[in-house]
């Protein structure tokens, strides 16, 4: 498992090519497939009944790629996105990350994959109150074994790649929702992990800081980090490269988005709020 | 995540609710503190108990002739005619448990000294009740083994004696005449006080035992000894001695009882410190309540935190902590708070004891003993009200705690 481990981070090291292009080179090393799932079903018991959350779920994800999830709330998006984070185990099915068999590994065991491999950004941000911004972004770190310098280095380089270099002794309190998202975005980073999960990640924005916050995945994912982002809004899923919709435990649609938005270039079509205020 | 990690999270958790974590700390500090105060007085105690004891004379034996039995009427202990002089030499020379003996007899009799009289007890004694009763003049000097050897006619006053008969005169020099007897007084003792009965101890006069014998009691055996052992350990021992000896002397057979009665006083002396004994470890029984209840206060918070951090313990557990962590991470915070709270109770304790015996006057003591107790007490409480409430943090699941309002 070691091995494993160190393997997926020397892979996510290493320079990637721009996203838009196709990846040969990495069809190579671990068949190219960083996510393989393969018939998932996850069964809930609320007492006597079964809720059937997922029904056969498959879907492979390559390193590198920027997928959307999308469906109505009940269709088992967010139990596949439990799994998919190593929160939940699937009932039935297998899941592989990472040349991991995530399915059949202990609870602490899952713990260590969601420190090394997993970065969360939730709807609510889930930042700890009272809490600095550079505190937060170090949260992964306290649980790995890493020295305390080293701890905030990479911190403080992790806000630098969200854009809030300037906010890092920032409580949460004191920062816009966007920046406190970006803070979680940085948190998400910090460990090098192999996928980014965001679930909702706009729930709670107005639609130009949702933009600001699509930009900072966008620009991720153009540095090779692979984003899973669960979305119910067409708008928002259309910056992501492909479309994989839900319905009712099931996969219905999945398909590549041949042409995304570009957040950049929206954001300089929508005026700022202090511009609308003026108008 | 390293300890020290661990430690510095849970200061700044316990320093984000300032007020909170006094109020759970001041059950500790309070319980602390009484245990701590208590133990100081209860050993305050025991020692002024010991004290008062010690001043009896704890290794002290007296050895009183039996009871005379002539048909079937017995007389009291004492009216045989069993002890004498030479018993009491050969208990010296022969008995190595014994430190000082002293012969003695009584009377009693009117004390007259110039127009004014005083009736009291004469105590007949030798040289050494002195040491045995721990118990000096406080002016003169007492009488030496010469005074004893040629039954001179002097004596000691007690402090009550010397006070009615020479009220305004020192009376170290002058004669007193005890039953018509001239007698120099030679010293004044020391204030004794009343003894455990609440007799006045310093009503009395002591004088040469062979004096009286010959001038005042006109009966020539000893109405007991007064012996002190070499210390209060040895007095089982020095009372075995004795015994064995003066059936030999008495010549005794094997079955017969013995002609003389020994009596001690540490039966009075055990009891008494037992009493005091149970006495502070009721004191700190109490104070230990007030302990365990400032650990329920800790459980208490440590609970509410736990649902109040409900979601902090998601979003700890989703970057990756384990169990094991989110439970280290909360019995530290307890741990904290109840060291915390110990290590202030202790100074309370501490300054509180100092101002007890200040104001009350009464001795008290602090040992390493009483302080390792309650640090002890206060960290097993701290882990023990600590555990369930962190143990309930680490089992929560993930994903509920992250869905926690």
């Amino acid at each position: 498992m070691t091995a494993g481990l160190e393997e997926g981070k020397s892979m996510s090291n290493t320079k990637l090519p721009p996203a838009n292009s196709k990846l040969p080179d990495e069809s190579k090393a671990l068949n190219g497939k960083l996510i393989q799932i393969d018939h998932l079903v996850r069964i809930y018991k609320l007492g006597e009944v079964e809720v059937h959350a997922l029904r056969g779920v498959s879907i492979e994800v390559t390193k590198g790629e920027f997928v959307a999830i999308m469906g109505a709330s009940g269709s088992g998006k967010s139990t596949f996105m439990n799994i998919l984070g190593c929160l939940d185990k699937p009932t039935k099915g297998t899941y592989i990350l990472d040349n991991i068999d995530v399915g059949s590994l202990m609870r602490d065991e899952l713990a260590f994959i969601r420190n090394k491999k997993i970065g969360f950004v939730f709807q609510g941000f889930n930042l700890l109150s009272r809490t600095t911004a550079l505190e937060n972004v170090e949260l992964p770190l306290f649980y790995s074994s890493v020295t305390n310098k080293e701890r905030k280095e990479r911190s403080i380089e992790a806000l630098r790649k969200v854009g809030l270099e300037d906010r890092i002794y920032h409580y949460p309190n004191q920062l816009s929702g966007g920046q406190q998202q970006r803070v979680a975005i940085a948190r998400a980073l910090v460990n090098d992990p192999s996928i980014v999960l965001a679930d909702e990640p706009t729930g709670n924005l107005d639609s130009r800081t949702s933009v600001e916050v699509m930009e900072v995945f966008q620009k991720l994912n153009e540095l090779g980090i692979t984003i899973i982002l669960v979305t119910h809004e067409p708008d928002i899923a259309s910056f992501a490269k492909r479309h994989v919709v839900f319905r009712d435990g099931k996969i219905k649609s999945d398909k590549i988005n041949a042409n995304p938005r570009i957040a950049a270039e929206v954001l300089k079509t929508v005026p700022s709020i202090e511009e609308e205020d003026e108008a | 995540m390293k300890i020290l990690n661990i430690i510095i999270a849970a200061f700044r958790a316990l320093q984000r609710n300032k007020m909170r974590s006094f109020l759970t700390m001041l059950g500790i500090i309070i319980g602390v503190g009484a245990v701590i105060t208590m133990l100081a007085i209860g050993q305050g105690a025991e020692y002024s108990v010991k004290e008062q004891i010690a001043s009896l004379g704890t290794n002290v034996l007296i050895i009183f002739p039996g009871s005379q039995q002539q048909g079937g009427l017995r007389v009291g202990a004492g009216s045989m005619t069993t002890l004498t002089e030479d018993d009491a030499q050969a208990i010296r020379t022969d008995c190595p448990a014994v430190a000082y003996v002293s012969p003695g007899t009584r009377a009693g009799g009117q004390v007259i000294a110039g127009n004014l009289n005083w009736a009291t007890g004469i105590e007949g004694v030798g040289v050494e009740y002195a040491q045995i009763r721990e118990w000096n003049v406080q002016y003169g000097e007492f009488f030496s083994d010469q005074d004893i050897k040629g039954s001179a006619k002097v004596c000691i006053l007690g402090r009550t004696v010397a006070d009615n008969l020479f009220p305004d005169s020192d009376p170290v020099g002058q004669n007193v005449r005890i039953r018509n007897v001239p007698f120099k007084v030679v010293g004044v003792l020391t204030r004794k006080g009343q003894n455990a009965m609440g007799q006045d101890q310093d009503d009395i006069i002591l004088a040469p035992y062979t004096t009286v014998l010959m001038r005042l009691s006109h009966f020539p055996y000893l109405r007991q000894i007064l012996v002190s052992a070499t210390s209060s350990k040895n007095i089982e021992v020095a009372q075995k001695q004795i015994t064995e000896l003066l059936r030999m002397r008495h010549k005794i057979a094997r079955f017969e009882g013995d002609d003389f009665t020994i009596r001690n006083q540490s039966d009075l002396a055990n009891a008494a410190t037992a009493t005091s004994q149970i006495l502070t470890i009721l004191l700190a029984s109490i104070a230990s309540v007030s302990l365990l209840v400032g650990g329920i206060g800790i459980m208490n918070i440590m609970l509410v935190s736990v649902t109040e951090r409900t979601r902090e313990i998601g979003i700890r557990m989703s970057v990756g902590a384990r169990g094991r962590d989110i439970l280290t991470q909360f019995l530290i915070e307890a741990l904290v708070l109840s060291l915390l709270g110990g290590i202030i109770g202790i100074i309370i304790g501490v300054a509180g004891s100092k101002v007890i015996s200040g104001i009350a006057g009464w001795p008290t003591f602090i040992t390493a003993f009483s302080i390792l107790l309650s640090f002890g007490f206060s960290i097993i409480v701290g882990l023990f009200f600590g555990f369930y409430p962190a143990r309930k943090a680490a089992l929560l699941n993930p994903i509920d705690a992250l869905r926690y309002e």
